[in-house]
């Protein structure tokens, strides 16, 4: 499904900031692949992310998806078939704007037709959004006409998840998107992360910073240091890992302590 | 007192604030909705003055107007040009713009020209039946029909996907690009639309006034911005984009309407624009003044309270 062949990105080129953020990383990611991935501040996680995503353009190797090589394509294209999730529950929706607006802007990614440009939101799209919506149970299917910014952050994320897969992406990338929340709210969104990608058959990619999460979630782990993947496992061997495994591994895989101060070993 | 406020007052405040009602939708539109501030306005005015104002005299008022919404757009295009391709600044895009169009205008009119001898849209109503029905009010009533007509289009259209899509990419770019909108094309059309909404403006003020000439859309975008800050402190900056719209044009007219007492109360016509920058300046500080004094306020009941207290506990 994904392909990343030999990616590598410098920022700021020459310069005293210079900072290797991705090196010659590659990696196959197969069709329903769910994949954790756990490292270091500044290992180049949310980079990879970047790179797949198109808000850069990375300055050698190749990224394939699904066969099309992507690698010159720009982010609102490649965002049609690519849902992107950040940390930050306000960077996925308009805050001024409705639910129900945000979600026919979320809609767009169904159709190419221009047509649909000078639609405006139907009666039928409105019982379509109420039912994705009732599916939250979070009370937001009676709020849609009210503007986003009066959402919790929480239920914004919520709603940032179900606009991402309104229409099935080909890849779901989820940055640490439960780590700005509170405990249960974050673990609702897991919940309904893994029930919909389960359901859909997405492929996905999740950063973590929970190490339990990184062995529990998906059904393969990898571990990033220094631009690089350093550590990859899945199957059976990944079955067997504890927590004191992983870090052990990191150890081995980075030459050094895994050294994150958000890092959650329970 | 009774002389300050009289019914021809009231009636050409409401003419000019109606046809400048325009430009404040086309900032609401640049500045409010997309978030970008676009100085493209006072050149782009000008040029709507100079393509109708020529057009028009080559007898033809109502291909005027389109031709100069058509070169209105043109310039918005140019602006959006610049700083979705080519990395402008969005300010500095504009200023340029600006600056370019006043010799564009020069060509086009040289530096002035006179509306006399032919047909505008306002002597065509004074033959027809308007001014019959309506008597002197005859201009009011087509300016309501054109501006309330644009006011409902541009609500339909920011209801429509494109229109929505424009709004998010002044809302949250970040999130317009990660949901497949392209930022290049939105932008390009919110400036396009906006643009073309200031031309018009300008080709009805020349046919109102039967003559234009280079130095008219001076200062055209401070008191735009003026009648769009009223009318956002009149109606608030929430509610539907319906409200938000009629609140612009309602902030225009009120606009007009301040500055017609002003000068009134004979403040000379020299100083009208030193008028227009001191009501954008109140109408933008007022709310900010109003809640540090609130503040300040609040700070002293406390202070006064804390202070009986004390006393209290001394006695």
């Amino acid at each position: 499904m994904l392909r990343i062949d030999n990616i590598s990105k410098t920022f700021n080129p020459g310069t005293v900031n210079e900072k290797v953020a991705l090196k010659n990383l590659s990696l196959d990611l197969k069709d329903g692949d769910f994949a954790t991935i756990v490292g270091s501040n500044g290992a180049g996680k949310s980079t990879m992310f970047n790179a797949i995503a198109g808000t850069f353009i990375v300055d050698e190797g190749n990224i394939y998806l699904d066969g099309d090589d992507i690698t010159f394509k720009k982010e609102h294209v490649r965002s049609k078939v690519i849902g992107h999730l950040f940390q930050d529950p306000l960077k996925g929706t308009a805050p001024s704007m409705t639910i129900e607006e945000n979600m026919a802007l979320a809609y767009l990614r169904a159709s190419n037709s221009s047509n649909r440009m000078f639609s405006r939101i139907k009666q039928s799209d409105k019982k379509a959004f109420r039912e994705k919506l009732a599916m939250l149970d979070m009370g937001l299917e009676d709020r849609m006409k009210q503007p986003v910014g009066l959402l919790s952050g929480g239920q914004r994320q919520a709603l940032t998840l179900l606009m991402a897969t309104f229409v099935t992406p080909k890849l779901l990338l989820l940055d640490e998107h439960t780590a700005a929340l509170d405990p249960a709210t974050a673990e609702k969104v897991l919940d309904l992360t893994k029930s919909i990608v389960a359901e859909r058959g997405i492929t996905c990619l999740m950063v973590t910073h929970n190490m339990h999460q990184a062995l529990e979630v998906g059904n393969r782990t990898l571990m990033m240091n220094a631009g690089q993947i350093v550590f990859d496992t899945c199957g059976a061997e990944r079955e067997k890992l504890t927590v004191s495994d992983l870090l052990e591994k990191f150890k081995v895989g980075a030459g050094e302590e895994l050294d994150n101060d958000r890092v959650l070993l329970s | 007192m009774s002389s300050i406020i009289t019914v021809s007052i009231f009636q050409s405040a409401l003419e000019l604030g109606l046809m400048y009602a325009l430009v404040a939708l086309a900032l609401f539109i640049s500045f409010t909705i997309l978030n970008i501030a676009d100085l493209t306005t006072d050149g782009c005015f000008t040029l709507g003055c100079a393509v109708g104002a020529i057009v028009t005299l080559s007898g033809h008022p109502f291909l005027g107007i389109i031709a100069a919404m058509i070169s209105g757009a043109c310039a918005g295009f140019v602006t959006a040009l610049l700083q979705t391709k080519f990395g402008v600044e969005s300010i500095l895009a504009g200023i340029i713009v600006n600056t370019a169009l006043y010799t564009v205008n020069i060509f086009i009119m040289t530096s002035q020209v006179s509306i006399f001898g032919v047909d505008t849209i306002f002597s065509l109503a004074k033959d027809s039946f308007l001014q019959q029905f309506f008597g002197d009010w005859y201009k009011v009533v087509i300016l309501v029909v054109i501006v309330g007509l644009i006011a409902l289009a541009l609500w339909w259209f920011l209801g429509t996907t494109l229109g929505m899509s424009i709004r998010a990419t002044g809302d949250n770019a970040e999130m317009v690009k990660s949901s497949s909108i392209n930022p290049t094309f939105t932008i390009t059309v919110g400036l396009c639309l906006a643009n073309s909404l200031t031309a018009l403006s300008g080709v009805l003020i020349a046919q109102y006034q039967k003559s234009a000439d280079i130095n008219i859309g001076t200062g055209m975008v401070t008191i735009a911005l003026a009648s769009l800050i009223i009318g956002q402190s009149l109606i608030g900056n929430k509610g539907s984009t319906l409200r938000r719209v009629i609140g612009t044009i309602a902030g225009s007219v009120l606009y007009r309407f301040i500055v017609a007492v002003a000068l009134r109360l004979s403040v000379p016509a020299e100083a009208l624009k030193l008028v227009s920058a001191m009501i954008v300046a109140v109408a933008i500080a007022l709310p900010y003044v109003r809640k540090k004094a609130a503040l300040k306020k609040r700070e002293f009941a406390n202070y006064r309270e804390n202070k009986s207290g004390r006393e209290e506990k001394n006695a």
